[in-house]
Parts: structure tokens; C-alpha cells; sequence
């Protein structure tokens, strides 16, 4: 007995489409793949990440205008610019040197190929930090985790490019997918002191930062001393919040506690000794008690 | 010379009537105009990284249409037969090389045009912005860097016997020089002996073709490079180009032609 083609064909197909209505709700549970809401988690799942370190590279090399070493040039490992530019660092002379990774011309290939190319330390200004953020869009994209993508990001919209609605929703969104960062909760309050100067918003989130902070190193020493700095700028940025109120009581209190942890405790204490002399010059109303 | 630019002429009129380059063209203009498309953070004025994306396809379109289109040009003619005829008539096989290295460059450099013209009109409606120096710079450049290319490909065709071969070890080599040649010396700093000579040996022999790659200066906008060091550059990308000629002169004289 020979057997139609077209039956053997619809006999396959019907095959496949029981198989496939009976496959599909367990294959979907097979990987979280699909359940992703971006196009990159779609295409290359949990192995996106492994771009997102290139991608904010991307957004370094962009804020330097192409002045970049290559892996191949010699250069001390650190923090990345756009990192320290948004925690307030500006280059030093020897910072400058530093970041001359060329030297002097080792031959004459060397020295006529840098008639080509970009050989000069520059960082973008002027409204062209812009040009960085499709590299910190993506980077925040390829892996949701990265909390330094936000923070920078929310950085260079809010700081430079005058946008804080968009720093707030990049924030924000940092914020759904690390819901612990107490690095987003600093720069999210930076965003309510500084740009939109309301004080109470700010004093909420650095507190819930504080909290964030102590949740995450309670047990861990170790930890708790690597990210002392940030437990710094947070108190010092409350200590200063609370000063400008007049809340002069409270802004010795974070001041005091920001000096148990900072490198500079000096310095600390001066402006303490400032307030302690403002409080015996004007007797402030508002000298409640600290939290 | 009218031999040369005849033959230089079938090779033009081949590179149009093939789909190599309009597919390349659609592929570069397709994936820019999406990437250029997209929304960062509601701003419209971002515009380097679509320079980016689309220098870089440009470079990687141009090297490819230079490669395939000179590797398949003396194997072809060998293949089909229709070389005898050629030099019976009165071609050299000097002309012959000449025609098919000018055909090919020639080409390439109409297609380079194409491919500027879309850029400039992409860049340009973004940025409002048209820097034609600057254009016509790396235009000329990485046209003069292709010269070598397309050289150092003919002289591969008449080494190994398939026009595959000859392009996949070519883009192999360019690729290989772009991004590392530049930096061999620093390596060789690092080496002990006698890694270290070996290299050096190599990055003094080997065409800096890095050096023609100004893409950095189009897309941050860093001015024009000197006129002078533009001319020097020429003249080096030519003497490359006449040695890699000359050596594959020296092989097809004596080279016998059945297939």
C-alpha cells in the first residue's frame, strides 16, 4: 500500500502540533529567556552581561574622545573617569600624568602613526557628555545589576545635561532591579537635594540608604570597611542637609557619625566646631534631638 | 596606458553588474538607519555612535568588496580560459596586473564614494554639521590604504590556488594589522629574546595600515590631520602598493597559466 504524500505530510503536522501543544508550557519554564523585556535578554540571556563591562568602557572611551588606551598600553587599574567625575574627582597634574598612557614615541612608526590618531586628554563638556548615554542605556540594558551604569548615568543627566526627570527615571528603574543598592538611594537623594531642593524627599532616601547600607554589612567587617566611603558620603550629605535646615543638633549628630568612618576626621570636626559656634552665637529654635 | 584602463574598465563594470556591493550597502544603510532610529533618554541630538556604527561597517564593507573583488580576478580569468586570448593579444602581463590593480581600486573607490555620501547625508541631517575636508580626508586615506590591500591581494591570488583562500587569509592579515600592528613595538618591549627581535623584525616590515584609520577623528570631531602627513602617508601606501605589484609581476611572468 502506497501512502499519499499529503496525508504523510498532514500526519507530521499533526504530530507537531500536539507535541508542540504539550511541549510549550513546560519548555516555558525551561529558561526565563523569553520572560525577558528587552531584546538583548531575548538574544543572549544571562551571557549579555559579559558586554555590559565593554559597553560602559564604551561610554569611558566617549568621555574621552577617543583618548583611550588599548589593551595593549600599560596602564594602572582604577576606578573608571566617569565613576570618579561622578563622585566629584577632578584631575590632578599628576592624574594628568598618569593618564598620559602614549609616553614618548618609541620609534619613528610611533611617533608619524600619532599624526593619525587622538593623542590628547580631553573630557567631553559643553552639553556632549549626551553622547555617552547610549553606551550607559545599553550597558544598563546587557545587565540590570551593574548599579554603577545609574548612578553615573543619573550623574551626567542631572549634573551636566540639566535633566533630572530622566535621572530620575533611569534611577528609578536601577532601583526596580536592585532593590538593596544603597549607592542608588545616595545618588537618587543627591537628585532631591540638588536639583529639585526638596529636603524631605532627600532626608527620606538617604535614610532608607543608611538603612540599605547597615543591612548589607552588618555581618560582614570586611565589607562594612571596603564601602566606608559611601557610608561617609551619605552621613556627610544628612550632616549638611540638616545644617542648611538649622537642624544644627541633628547635623552634629551625622557629622560626629560620619567622623568614626572617615579618612579626614579633621576636617569633620572644623565644621562641627563651626556649628557648635553658630549654635552659641544664635541659639537655633529648631535644636531638636537627633533620629 | 589604454590597455591598462580597458582591462581596469571590465573590472568596473564587473563590480557593478555583481551584488556584493549593494548588498553591503543595504546591510551598512539598513543597520544604520535602525541604529540611528533608536531613543536614548528622549534626546535627538546624540549622534556619535551612529558615526561610530557607521564608520565601522563602512571599513569593514570597503575591505571586504576590495578583497573579494581582486582575490577572484586572475582565478577567474584562469578558470574560464578567456586569459589566452587576453595575451595573445598585445597585453603584457605587466598590463595585465596593472589593469586588474587599477580595475579593482578604481571600483573600490566608487563604492567608497557611495558609502561616504550616504554617511554625510546621515551624520549631516542629525548633527546639521557637514565637515567635507574631514570627509574627503578619510575618503582619501582609507582609499590609499586599500591600494595596499588590494596589492597585497593580487599577490595572494596568484599564490594560493582559490580566490576563498586568498580573501579569508588577506581579511586575516588586514584585520590582524589593523588591530595589533600598531602596538607590536610595545609588545616587544615585553618579550625576552628572541621574541623580542622577532617582533620588532615584524613591525618594521609589515604596511601600518592603522595609520590611515582616522574614523576616531571623524566621529569625535577632532579636526583635520596635516596635509603634509596626509601626502607622506600617500606616498608610503604607494610604495607598499608598487612592492606588493612588483612581487606579484615577478611571480605571474613565470607563472604557467593551465588551470
Amino acid at each position: 500500500m502506497k501512502a499519499s504524500p499529503y496525508l504523510v505530510l498532514a500526519l507530521v503536522l499533526t504530530v507537531c502540533f500536539t507535541l508542540a501543544t504539550g511541549i510549550e508550557p513546560r519548555a516555558a519554564s525551561w529558561s526565563s529567556r523569553n520572560k525577558s523585556n528587552n531584546v538583548f535578554g531575548v538574544l543572549f540571556g544571562d551571557g549579555r552581561r559579559i558586554f555590559a563591562n565593554q559597553f560602559f568602557t564604551m561610554a569611558d572611551v566617549y568621555f574621552h574622545s577617543g583618548y583611550y588606551p588599548s589593551v595593549f598600553d600599560l596602564r594602572e587599574e582604577g576606578q573608571k573617569e566617569i565613576v570618579e567625575e561622578s563622585h566629584g574627582h577632578t584631575d590632578s597634574p599628576e592624574d594628568e600624568i598618569k593618564e598620559d598612557f602614549l609616553g614618548k614615541p618609541k620609534d619613528w612608526i610611533d611617533r608619524f602613526g600619532r599624526h593619525f590618531r587622538i593623542t590628547k586628554h580631553t573630557h567631553l563638556g559643553g552639553g556632549n557628555e549626551r553622547e555617552m548615554l547610549p553606551w550607559l542605556r545599553l550597558a544598563a540594558d546587557m545587565d540590570p545589576q551593574k548599579i554603577e551604569t545609574y548612578t553615573v548615568g543619573s550623574f551626567f543627566l542631572r549634573e551636566h545635561l540639566n535633566r533630572p526627570r530622566e535621572a530620575e527615571a533611569f534611577l528609578r528603574e536601577g532601583l526596580r532591579n536592585n532593590p538593596n543598592s544603597y549607592e542608588i538611594l545616595f545618588e537618587l537623594g543627591r537628585l532631591y537635594d540638588e536639583n529639585y531642593h526638596d529636603n524631605d524627599r532627600a532626608r527620606d532616601v538617604w535614610l532608607l540608604a543608611l538603612d540599605r547600607w547597615d543591612e548589607q554589612f552588618k555581618n560582614d567587617p570586611k565589607g562594612a570597611k571596603e564601602n566606608k566611603l559611601a557610608y561617609e558620603g551619605i552621613t556627610v550629605h544628612l550632616a549638611q542637609l540638616e545644617r542648611e535646615a538649622g537642624n544644627w543638633q541633628q547635623a552634629i549628630h551625622w557629622f560626629q557619625i560620619a567622623q568614626k568612618v572617615s579618612p579626614d576626621p579633621n576636617a569633620l570636626q572644623q565644621r562641627i566646631d563651626e556649628i557648635k559656634k553658630k549654635m552659641a552665637a544664635q541659639p537655633s529654635p529648631t535644636n531638636s534631638q537627633p533620629y | 596606458m589604454n590597455t591598462i584602463w580597458a582591462l581596469a574598465g571590465i573590472v568596473i563594470k564587473e563590480l557593478y553588474r555583481r551584488k556584493d556591493f549593494y548588498v553591503l550597502f543595504v546591510l551598512t544603510a539598513l543597520i544604520t538607519v535602525a541604529a540611528g532610529m533608536v531613543n536614548f533618554f528622549d534626546d535627538p541630538k546624540i549622534v556619535r555612535y551612529v558615526k561610530d556604527i557607521c564608520m565601522l561597517l563602512i571599513w569593514i564593507s570597503a575591505l571586504l568588496i576590495a578583497l573579494v573583488t581582486t582575490a577572484r580576478q586572475i582565478p577567474a580569468e584562469r578558470e574560464s580560459r578567456t586569459i589566452f586570448p587576453l595575451l595573445a593579444k598585445p597585453v603584457t602581463r605587466g598590463q595585465f596586473i596593472l589593469g586588474k590593480f587599477f580595475g579593482c581600486w578604481l571600483a573600490t573607490g566608487m563604492a567608497l564614494l557611495v558609502f561616504y555620501v550616504f554617511f554625510a547625508i546621515i551624520t549631516g541631517s542629525r548633527e546639521q554639521n557637514w565637515p567635507w575636508l574631514m570627509y574627503l580626508q578619510a575618503i582619501w586615506l582609507q582609499w590609499a590604504m586599500l591600494a595596499v590591500v588590494i596589492a597585497l591581494s593580487l599577490l595572494g591570488s596568484i599564490i594560493t590556488a582559490a580566490p576563498s583562500s586568498t580573501t579569508t587569509i588577506c581579511f586575516i592579515a588586514v584585520a590582524g594589522i589593523l588591530l595589533v600592528g600598531g602596538h607590536l613595538n610595545t609588545v616587544a618591549l615585553h618579550q625576552p629574546q628572541p621574541l623580542q627581535t622577532i617582533f620588532y623584525t615584524i613591525y618594521f616590515l609589515i604596511p601600518h595600515l592603522e595609520w590611515f584609520d582616522i574614523r576616531d577623528r571623524v566621529v569625535y570631531n577632532w579636526g583635520l590631520v596635516d596635509w603634509l602627513d596626509c601626502v607622506l602617508a600617500t606616498l608610503y601606501a604607494a610604495a607598499f602598493s608598487g612592492l606588493f605589484l612588483l612581487l606579484t609581476w615577478l611571480g605571474f611572468r613565470r607563472k604557467s597559466l593551465n588551470t
